[in-house]
């Protein structure tokens, strides 16, 4: 046997031809790296591609509303007409009245929110960790989804009476089941060799948590808390509905009832419109950046909206 | 029974390795069994013994499902023998490499090795750097702030491994990290690995079932027979020309997967 050939062989001598490797090196990453994806795409097609076919279609549906009045068919304190809604929004808002009654629904829906997040996750972790407890109580959580929230409000005002406390405690049964399954299934989809890489690097126990487990399970658990967050407004809105009280305040659902007692029916309907918007704008403006975030900055499909 | 005996490193020109200090092996198996499921249990491994000298290259190679991954997954210390000892030594962790990369997407390349150091403990203000500087050992520099999804098969592989090198143990367990590369990139990144392994004096550990790849990368190759795994055979790099060894032991590989069929 020659010794060069066990030269050869060996993987300790190769280390003089690293100018050569790192020059095919260099040749293999430039050819296997996907092209850096072109910068942002330029304003004026963003617009047209994004905001101009929503904003057609609303056209398009106010034009169906106004011709449906236009044609009388139904009289006018059935079906009044964009223009009567219009008329009672900008009332609302002489008045004074129309943001003081959307802040006071946005500020219970969003503390109401934040606890059951903080509620939502720590009850996700705790069953995520204990196999048992998840066995026992994992049905009646996803029980619990299903149930439609309202079904809480009566039970709610024997016990709380007719406050704040009523609202807040339905829009919690509502939402922290949502938030929970959310993290248990984000929870469940984490790949095992994620939790076995972090293992041997030293992440085990709460660190584990910290920096493998919940970062991983972040898609699912961002899907679980958009669906918190639109059980959370849908609860309060149903609360708001049925407990209105001069004591609790003016919101949303409470200025929706009042405008049905009074059949005053272009305030049902902008009272709607207001609910409306404000879910969308929260969707809109935070859940969907975080989101298309998320999702881009690991490669997953669905970035593109 | 298949205690394995070490054989003393040949003759052969004197190669740039860093001198193995004296004392402990790096990695000490002694009649590790293992085996899954309690009724029918399903055998693993049986009675493996192994020893892994420091700063050696050891290449375990074995057939598909004989056990290779779950050996490695012992000396990690992901999962229990259910017989036998594992000691590994130096007290830190050993790094493992796995199949896939393993690496977590939702981190860019470098903050990846940055997680590695922050679990070994390295403060805050010096994982920058030294993060850069093992990226720099894979010749990857540039792939600091690059998303995982960014990077080609074969730099992944490279950020996996100086992810794994950023733990800075002295045995770094590998588990046909390049099985799923082209034959170009493979052959760079044994190049590469084979430049580390030297410069750092690791005790490396590398499961394959690539037999030419085991001969090329390691000083000592031991074979690892399936169902249950133990081991059969063992070669050192000096034992015969590349070509031959190479020949001798896919004819022992040929011989231990022909006896499963005749069943
Ligand atoms: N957790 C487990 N439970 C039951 N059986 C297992 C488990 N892990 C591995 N096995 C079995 O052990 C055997 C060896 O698996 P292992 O993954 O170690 O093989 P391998 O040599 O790494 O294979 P490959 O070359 O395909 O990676 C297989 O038959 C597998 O089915
Ligand atoms: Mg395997």
């Amino acid at each position: 046997m020659g010794a060069g050939e066990t030269v050869e062989k060996n993987p300790g001598a190769v280390a003089d031809t690293g100018g050569e490797t790192a020059a095919v090196e260099a040749g293999l990453d430039a050819l296997e790296s996907p092209p850096r994806a072109a910068g942002r795409l330029p304003l004026g097609r963003v617009l047209r591609e994004k905001a101009l076919p929503p904003l057609a279609a609303a056209v398009l549906i106010l034009l169906l509303w106004q011709g449906a009045c236009a044609a009388h068919l139904k009289p006018d304190y059935l079906l009044p007409s964009p223009a009567d809604v219009w008329r009672a929004l900008s009332d609302q808002w002489y008045e004074g009245t129309l943001l003081s009654t959307v802040w006071n629904s946005v500020r219970r829906g969003a503390l109401g929110f934040a606890v059951a997040v903080g509620l939502g996750t720590a009850l996700g972790l705790l069953l995520s960790a204990m196999r048992t407890l998840r066995v026992a109580i994992g049905p009646v959580l996803s029980g619990l989804q299903s149930l439609p929230s309202v079904a809480w409000v009566p039970a709610a005002i024997v016990w709380f009476g007719l406050t704040d406390a009523t609202l807040y405690a339905v829009v919690l049964l509502g939402a922290v089941p949502s938030v929970a399954n959310g993290l248990l299934s984000g929870v469940d989809q984490v790949p095992p060799l994620y939790v076995r890489a972090g293992r041997t690097l030293g992440a085990t126990g709460v660190s584990g948590v910290r920096h493998v487990l919940l970062p991983a399970a972040l898609p699912g658990f961002l899907a679980g808390l958009k669906q918190g967050w639109a059980f959370s407004w849908r609860s309060l809105m149903a609360a708001e509905l049925i407990a209105s009280s001069p004591e609790l305040g003016l919101g949303l659902g409470q200025l929706l009832e009042s405008a049905r007692s009074y059949q005053d029916m272009a305030l049902v309907l902008a009272s709607i419109a207001e609910i409306l918007t404000v879910g969308v704008a929260v969707d809109l403006l935070l859940f969907a950046p975080v989101e298309r975030r998320v999702l881009r900055s690991r490669g997953l499909a669905g970035a593109r909206r | 029974m298949s205690e394995t005996v070490l054989r003393v490193p040949s003759g052969a020109p004197v190669r740039p390795v860093p001198a193995p200090p004296a004392g402990r092996p790096a990695v000490r198996l002694t009649r590790v069994s293992k085996w899954f499921g309690t009724a029918g249990r399903q055998t693993v491994l049986e009675d493996v013994s192994l020893t892994v000298r420091r700063g050696e290259f050891l290449c375990v190679l074995g057939a598909s499902g004989c056990g290779k991954s779950t050996l490695l997954n012992l000396v990690a210390g992901l999962d229990r023998p259910s017989a036998g000892d594992i000691d590994v030594s130096g007290g830190r962790r050993p790094a493992l490499m796995f199949q896939e990369h393993a690496l977590f997407p939702w981190l860019t390349a470098g903050r990846n090795i940055e997680l590695a150091l922050r679990l070994r403990g390295v403060p805050r203000r010096e994982r920058r750097e030294e993060a850069l500087r093992l990226l720099e050992l894979v010749r990857l520099k540039g792939a600091y702030g690059k998303r995982i999804h960014e990077l080609s098969g074969g730099m992944r592989q490279r950020v996996a491994l100086a992810r794994a090198l950023a733990q800075d143990g002295d045995v770094l367990l590998m588990d046909e990290p390049f099985a799923a590369l082209d034959a170009i990139t493979r052959d760079v990144l044994h190049e590469e690995l084979a430049r580390i392994w030297s410069e750092r004096g690791l005790s490396v550990v590398f499961v394959t079932h690539n037999v030419r790849e085991a001969v090329r990368l390691g000083r000592r190759v031991v074979l690892l027979s399936s169902r249950p795994g133990r081991i059969v055979g063992e070669w050192s790099a000096g034992d015969a020309p590349e070509a031959a060894l190479t020949a001798t032991i896919t004819d022992a590989l040929r011989k231990e997967i022909r006896r499963h069929g005749r069943r």
